[in-house]
């Protein structure tokens, strides 16, 4: 869709200065965060570093005490997850959310069912399920009829991506797509990844896997302590430096002035 | 997989027919063998039970007069387990479903004998008070959250105690009124149950047909033409020696007046099983249930309505409860403190259960529901020729209980195991 030269240039969705507090906690300072279309862009940051926050803000489920939602070069307010959905926003949540007792088709299109009068259209559902899944070049589904239940994590992982790419969709966030899967597995949803990407979405990948990472990412956004430590295209970095970033903030040149650093974590030793 | 191909291209219509017939049975083996048994122990329990009952008390358990009885016998039941089974598949329970039965029974006697309103509108006012009785049981449970084990046996009690007051102490209160009396003791007449036997069978198939050919049309599969001809044989063979047997006369040969034909309460139970099913299966209200069953929070996330679905079910089932009770009051030419008392909530439970009705939510079907309620037909129907010794029937009955409940917690376990 976009060349990679411009993708750079104009984010589709940019979060600036984000702040947000739960009553005392001071999650999130001043946090910048940008998605660019047709690119997978790498959240990563150490447990309670505020990935989790930041998704669930971009998502509409917690509000931003104070910041900017910039989406399409607009500036927006997102307050609910309806908000999110209606700009074409979907989070796939570590937990998949699927229905076990129902089919691909139906899980796919869960609370969304696609009707004729009060008949659900369970041929057109079925159709479209399929051409979403051959979209993704998904051949490891053997029937999209299906029961979610007889269903592997990664084929699981992939109904649950194909569900969130299925109402056209520009950002796809994916928390921990690969956490409980096996080394195959995790190619294949990782392959899968990269090909949301090249179909023009903005992707969103929290991991705290760095070979993932570093694989199929673009560019990355570390987190160190709810703060932005930097966000730097892939190929300028190596991964001991992303590691570095994600423990002490800064890594060399890039990351947080080692006074901020200081200031978020008075343990550190710099 | 390349290399037989050509060869099946090229081989005749009537291998590709028994291939196909060969492959969807070996797909249903599979689907056993992994745990998704549906109601198949049900038909085999029900086989095994009418082989028994036969050879031990072959002349009067075979009768056509007993085949009749025993219908007219499950019909109450059969339909507190079809609206039980919408409460089932959201795992959850409704133990007052026999006495919503009871109280709605009350309420029509008392407006149409004691009050002596016209009947359309005495089954309204019984419909009326079994729908206000799901509404308050589905908001305590879904609004308030309390669990339907405990609001359902709180239920259980109190209504006992309306039906007490509405009844008056002690009190029977006779029902008169030929149109209600009909649907228990009247039946078709001998062309009707017939005709209804064909339109079944032919709208089965010609539905069955619309559905491949549209599937075809959109170039997905579809089931063959060959496994849907087997089905509609084997229902045109099982409904016209049901029709067959109902159409004989009951009567005792010195006796003055002809019993013959389909009970009404046949039609009746046909009507609901339809509708039911159409609205769990092709609805996406139906949908919504599976899915709330299934997994809660999944639902929630995908923005179903769950509360509304929830009480939505419980309304259904004390609705379906309220259909019951006009049934139990029509058989009984009355209506007394213990209509839908004793065991009608347990055999409902029960043919439920048996039918393949998951305790644990999520799977199930209103067509279980049948096949479990004639299974604990033929248990109420046969066990009392064999034995008169009632310790023993209830004995049997809960051990019947028992094994469906085992077979559905091991459906379950196997599920978890092979992965479906």
């Amino acid at each position: 869709m976009t060349e990679p030269g411009t993708a750079a240039t104009a984010p589709i969705l940019s979060l600036r200065n984000i702040n947000k507090s739960f009553a005392a906690v001071h999650v999130l300072h001043d946090v910048d965060f940008d998605i660019y279309a047709g690119q997978v862009t790498a959240l990563v940051g150490d447990n309670g570093a505020g990935k989790s926050t930041l998704v669930k803000c971009i998502a509409g489920i917690h509000g931003m005490d104070s910041g900017e939602y910039v989406f399409e070069g607009k500036s927006v307010s997102v307050s609910t997850p309806r908000d999110a959905n209606a700009l074409g926003i979907e989070v796939v949540y570590q937990d998949l959310a699927l229905c076990d007792n129902l089919d691909v088709v139906h899980n796919m299109f869960l609370g969304r069912e696609e009707q004729r009068g009060i008949v659900l259209d369970e041929t057109g559902m079925e159709q479209r399920a399929k051409e979403t899944l051959e979209g993704l070049s998904v051949r490891t589904l053997k029937s999209v009829r299906q029961q979610v239940s007889s269903l592997s994590g990664g084929q699981r992982q992939t109904v649950a991506i194909a569900r969130s790419v299925l109402w056209n969709s520009k950002v796809v966030i994916l928390d921990e797509p690969t956490a409980a899967l096996g080394v195959a597995q995790t190619a294949q949803v990782l392959k899968l990844v990269r090909r949301l990407a090249d179909k023009g979405l903005g992707v969103v990948l929290i991991s705290h896997n760095m070979n993932d990472v570093m694989a199929v990412a673009d560019s990355i956004a570390c987190l160190f302590l709810g703060r932005t430590a930097a966000q730097i295209s892939t190929s300028s970095v190596n991964q001991s430096q992303v590691v570095e970033l994600i423990t002490s903030g800064r890594s060399g040149d890039i990351g947080l002035p080692a006074a901020q650093v200081l200031e978020a974590d008075p343990e550190a030793v710099a | 997989m390349s290399a037989p191909a050509p060869v099946r291209e090229s081989s005749s219509p009537e291998l590709n027919t028994s291939d196909s017939i060969k492959s969807s049975m070996s797909d249903y083996v599979a689907k056993v063998r992994g745990g998704d048994v549906g109601s198949l122990p049900a038909v085999l329990g029900l086989i095994v039970l009418v082989v028994l009952f036969s050879v031990l008390e072959g002349e009067i358990f075979l009768s056509a007069f007993n085949f009749a009885n025993l219908l007219n016998q499950g019909a109450a039941v059969t339909v507190i387990a079809m609206g039980l089974v919408f409460v089932l598949l959201l795992g959850e329970i409704d133990l007052s479903a026999g006495f919503t039965a009871g109280t709605c029974a009350a309420v029509l006697a008392v407006t149409l004998t004691t009050w002596g309103w016209a009947w359309p509108l005495a089954i309204g006012a019984a419909m009326a008070t079994g729908i206000v009785i799901g509404l308050i049981l589905g908001l305590l449970v879904a609004n308030l959250g309390i669990p339907s084990f405990v609001v359902t046996l709180a239920a259980f009690l109190s209504l006992q105690g309306v039906m007490l007051l509405i009844i008056g102490e002690g009190g029977t209160i006779a029902i008169r009124d030929d149109v209600l009396l009909a649907v228990m003791n009247k039946n078709m007449p001998i062309w009707a149950g017939w005709l209804l036997t064909i339109v079944i069978v032919v709208s089965y198939g010609l539905l069955g047909l619309r559905r491949a050919n549209s599937r075809r049309k959109a170039g997905l599969s579809s089931e063959s033409m060959a496994v849907l001809g087997a089905k509609v044989a084997l229902m045109l063979v099982l409904l016209s020696a049901a029709t067959y047997i109902l159409s004989q006369e009951r009567q005792r040969a010195t006796a003055p007046i002809v019993i013959q034909g389909v009970p009404w309460v046949v039609l009746v139970i046909l009507i609901l099983l339809v509708v039911l099913t159409f609205v769990l299966t092709k609805t996406g209200f139906g949908r919504h249930v599976y899915a709330v069953g299934g997994n809660t929070e999944a639902a929630r996330r995908a923005g179903i309505k769950v509360q509304g679905v929830k009480v939505t079910c419980f309304i259904v089932c004390s609705s379906m409860a309220a259909i019951a009770g006009l049934m139990l009051a029509s058989r009984d030419n009355s209506v007394s403190p213990t209509t839908g008392g004793a065991q009608t909530l347990l055999f409902a439970v029960g043919a439920a259960v048996i039918g393949g009705t998951s305790l644990f939510g999520g799977r199930g079907q209103v067509k279980d529901a049948i096949v479990g309620g004639l299974v604990v037909a033929v248990i109420a129907n046969g066990l009392p020729l064999v034995t008169q010794k009632s310790g023993i029937q209830f004995i049997v009955t809960g051990l019947v209980l028992l094994v469906a409940a085992s077979v559905d917690a091991i459906s379950r376990k196997r599920a978890a195991a092979t992965g479906r």
